[in-house]
């Protein structure tokens, strides 16, 4: 890890130079300074988690006692007109697509590396800014873009009815010939601005950290923040251009008469899950991986300690993302796959659990001998760590392909995944918010609403995501907007969880609106010794350009 | 790095005996020997379609019983009282179960899995609950400065190599048991997915097809039309003509579909198949006892996925073989147009590749 010669800029009044920022508008929206871009991106993110959040209160609503109750009317709301039944339903296949859509490519990658990213790369290595300023701004405005495009969506035809019904996963032939209407299209061309908007992102995160680190800081010295950061970008360069083209093929099955998936022509819907998967599955690592990172920066500072294993926790990541490329057929385990095939994926991707274990109980030993300081930071840390373990686990029980042909599509698979999202990389995402916030704004969140956050999220997403366990294994398919009598009891007590989960978010931006404006003032440093990275060199906020001469690392 | 070659290698050697198990017990493409023995049958399958078809259809001339009764057939009533073939109220376990294959999946993951998982949650939780307070900061002012730990480092890389190791064995031991192909004389139905509802074709017993669509509720039908009631099953999972097949012997089902992507899925049997258009896929299962099971729909295929229920009844094969006979087909054997009674042992003659065909010998 990194010892920090002191910054020889803070002693020169470079001040004015440093601080000059543009007007509003030039400063806002043709921004090419990474911290702004970053707040753009966060701010874009809370936008698109509370709406991508909201979906899923909505479903949690209908899905609290058996029947239809409210799907019609919300249905009927949206088309203007008394709608159908089955406009009903599509209504509900519309939710779970918006919902997945928008939690992945406009909450969680957003917030982790567009926001974090941006802001805490350049600073951490102690470059003045990213490699591509423009490009970094068109990364932001291609995102919110495609956002806007997967929201109109939702207001044109996709065949039952308004929207895209498709699943996030976009499966042909259901999204080809299955879906009429444009509203998929817009969807995809969602997908493809977003994606193209990530790639870009990417090149600039392997650029700026090849060859703008601070002198002295050489690779095996980077925060693992960095790491992470490194090695998502590199999957998401390697990953987005296969989804770009498996759901460029969807759009000329959909409108130019192709035949890639449409099997009466010769093409093969099953080739379309291979193309998805094999972006759809390192996809869950650049969601996880920035937040190993954060979580290893905030565990080593309230621990007041460095990092146990530091080599040992960057090259899991590298592996945790080598292997993510070769086992992504385990999401596919009953579409008729050979036993060879199945046999394969469910080896390599047992694998996984060795790097994430090596992960899980290094942050344990970095903590063990330390000074431990329970700050809001360290206990969604804390958090992300157990959740993020009992996560992992049920994704080696699925990862057997045996026992996944009773598991596969049921709510098993969704309280998995949610453990190691909503509440893998979701708690990683507070936690970083907590720890960087008064460094970004300049003001100290309050650590009481803090706590009290954490503590009504923690309960309110165990009850909500848990029972889903339940109901998994006792036969509910996911995607159902209504279930048989017997599944209500788990799916009231998840919807309740939601209801908890709520008020912890409400308590959230409590906090953050309180703290703007009374917030106490941070100083440079305000985690005292055990915060070792370049940012805590520097004021908070940052001036408006930083390391206008290098830090040198010694 | 090392460690993880080597783990991927132990991985592929494990892997070997179970292949190669499962390739020696794959002898014929099945699927192209069960499409061939359709063959033979389609002058007696429309008809027989068609009859089914009319019975859909033609409500008022023949007066169709309202509880999908045939004559010589009487549809089994759900066990509500043990839960079999549906979910418990409450219900935290995987549903019971009633195939060899789903015996071993479920004891895997009750005894291996979940007690090994639950095992190293129950540890991480433990380890995080003693540095939260044994080295908080009042009782550990000074941080100690260590870093590294070749020794533990290796330890927990290793362990949960051999733990996963241990998991792999029976793991990949169930796969090759679901592989196995169901022998030339099993009885085969072919299962289709269509939006939003499953047909069920009998290749060996004269090819006709089963429409089978989910029974709604008294409230939601017109007056006179057939509604759901118990006896047909719970809420969402009951349907007007199930999938009937013999208990106690092996079944071939294959699927596909004729529009998008569904899955047929049974939880109670451990089973679970998608339905892709252009492919036909394979799998065997027995089914111990006669029951009725129900299950879902499993891959989103369009606005009414919830509403495609699936309903296994497995009859006694004399039962069964009436069951073929009221539906207008024949057990593999017989001339079609003249149905022996179905215990008679059918003649093994001119049927192509299946000797003993019928189900009843093949039960003994």
């Amino acid at each position: 890890m990194t010892t920090i010669a002191a910054n020889p800029a803070d002693h020169h009044d470079h001040a004015h130079d440093a601080d000059h920022k543009p007007g509003f508008f030039a400063r806002w929206f043709m921004s090419t300074n990474h911290k702004d871009i970053g707040t753009l991106y966060l701010i874009f993110a809370i936008l698109a988690g509370v709406i991508g959040g909201g979906i899923s209160g909505l479903m949690r609503l209908e899905l609290a006692e058996p029947g239809i109750q409210y799907l019609t009317g919300w249905a009927s709301m949206m088309a203007g007109k008394e709608a159908s039944l089955d406009e009903a339903y599509h209504m509900w296949n519309v939710l779970i697509t918006a919902h997945g859509l928008i939690m992945v490519f406009f909450m969680v990658m957003p917030a982790i590396i567009g926001g974090f990213g941006n802001w805490f790369v350049p600073l951490m290595i102690g470059a003045p800014d990213m490699a591509f300023p423009r490009m970094n701004n068109i990364s932001f405005w291609l995102t919110a873009v495609a956002f806007i495009m997967l929201l109109g969506s939702t207001f044109v035809p996709g065949g039952t009815g308004l929207g895209a019904g498709t699943g996030w996963t976009v499966y042909a032939p259901l999204s080809t010939s299955g879906s009429v209407g444009p509203a998929v299209d817009m969807a995809i061309f969602s997908l493809h601005l977003a994606g193209a908007a990530s790639i870009l992102g990417a090149v600039n995160f392997i650029t700026t950290i090849f060859n703008m680190r601070a002198p002295g800081m050489t690779i095996h010295k980077m925060p693992l923040f960095v790491w992470s950061v490194l090695v998502t970008a590199f999957l998401l360069l390697l990953a987005l251009p296969v989804l770009a083209a498996a759901i460029t093929m969807l759009l000329v099955d959909r409108n130019f008469g192709g035949a890639f998936f449409d099997a009466a022509a010769g093409g093969d819907p099953i080739l379309y899950q291979h193309l998805f998967w094999f972006f759809g599955h390192p996809e869950v690592y650049i969601m996880i991986l920035p937040g190993f990172g954060i979580v290893s920066q905030i565990v080593a500072t309230f621990s007041r300690k460095p990092v146990f294993g530091y080599l040992g926790m960057a090259y899991a990541m590298v592996a945790i993302g080598v292997v993510g490329f070769v086992v992504w057929a385990h999401h596919m385990y009953t579409i008729g796959m050979s036993v060879e095939m199945k046999m394969y994926f469910t080896a390599a991707t047992m694998v996984i659990a060795v790097p994430t274990g090596i992960k899980i109980f290094s942050w344990i030993a970095t903590m063990w001998g330390g000074s431990l300081s329970f700050k809001t930071p360290m206990v969604w840390a804390l958090g992300f760590i157990f959740m993020f373990t009992v996560g992992g686990v049920t994704g080696v029980v699925l990862a057997n392909g045996g026992v996944d042909d009773n598991l596969h599509d049921t709510y098993y698979v969704v309280a998995h995944f949610h453990y190691v999202l909503s509440l893998g990389a979701v708690f990683a995402l507070f936690a970083g918010f907590y720890y960087w916030f008064g460094k970004m704004s300049g003001r100290m969140l309050n650590e009481f609403l803090g706590h009290l956050h954490f503590w009504i999220f923690f309960i309110g997403v165990n009850v909500l995501f848990f029972p889903m366990h339940f109901l998994g294994q006792q036969g509910m398919p996911r995607r159902y907007p209504d279930y048989p009598d017997a599944f209500a009891h788990w799916n009231e007590i998840a919807s309740w969880g939601y209801a908890i989960m709520g008020v912890g978010v409400i308590i959230f931006f409590i906090n953050v609106f309180w703290s703007l404006v009374a917030g106490r003032k941070a100083e440079g440093n305000y985690w005292g010794e055990g915060a070792t990275t370049l940012e805590w060199t520097l004021s908070s906020p940052p001036p408006f350009h930083q390391f206008e001469t290098l830090p040198v690392i010694k | 790095m090392n460690i993880m070659k080597k783990f991927v290698l132990a991985c592929g050697l494990m892997m070997l005996p179970a292949m190669v198990s499962a390739q020696a017990a794959n002898p014929a493409p099945a699927p192209a020997a069960a499409e061939a023995k359709a063959v033979p049958a389609p002058v007696q399958a429309a008809p027989a379609a068609a009859t089914d078809a009319g019975n859909e259809a033609a409500a008022p001339s023949a007066a169709p019983s309202m509880d999908g009764s045939l004559p010589g057939y009487t549809p089994m009533k759900p066990d509500y009282e043990n839960h079999v073939g549906m979910p418990k109220d409450r219900g935290v376990d995987f549903q019971e179960q009633f195939s060899p294959n789903g015996h071993y999946a479920k004891w895997m993951n009750n005894s291996i899995l979940l007690p090994i998982i639950t095992i190293i949650s129950l540890f991480v939780l433990g380890l995080l609950l003693w540095v939260i307070v044994r080295y908080r900061r009042a009782a550990n002012p000074e941080p100690s400065k260590t870093t590294h730990n070749t020794f533990i480092e290796v330890v927990w890389t290793l362990v949960p190599v051999l733990i996963l190791l241990g998991i792999a064995y029976p793991s990949l031991t169930l796969v090759a048991k679901q592989f196995k192909p169901a022998p030339a004389d099993a009885v085969t139905v072919k299962v289709t997915g269509y939006q939003w509802y499953w047909g069920y074709t009998y290749p060996d017993h004269g090819g006709f097809e089963v429409v089978s669509n989910m029974l709604q509720e008294q409230s939601a039908v017109k007056p006179g039309e057939r509604y759901r009631t118990d006896d047909d099953g719970p809420r969402l999972l009951a349907v007007d003509n199930r999938m009937v097949v013999p208990a106690g012997v092996p079944i071939r089902i294959q699927t596909t579909a004729a529009d998008v992507i569904h899955s047929f899925a049974v939880p109670a049997l451990w089973f679970k198949l998608d339905a892709v258009p252009g492919r036909l896929n394979e799998k065997a299962v027995t089914i111990e006892k006669p029951g009725v099971y129900f299950g879902q729909c499993s891959e989103l295929c369009g606005a009414r996925h919830a509403y495609m229920p699936i309903v296994v009844e497995a009859l006694p094969p004399a039962q069964f073989a009436a069951w073929v006979k009221a539906k207008g087909g024949s057990m593999p054997g017989e001339k079609p147009a003249e149905a022996a009674p179905a215990a008679a042992p059918a003649a093994p003659a001119a049927t192509e590749t299946a000797p003993a065909a019928a189900p009843a010998p093949a039960a003994k």
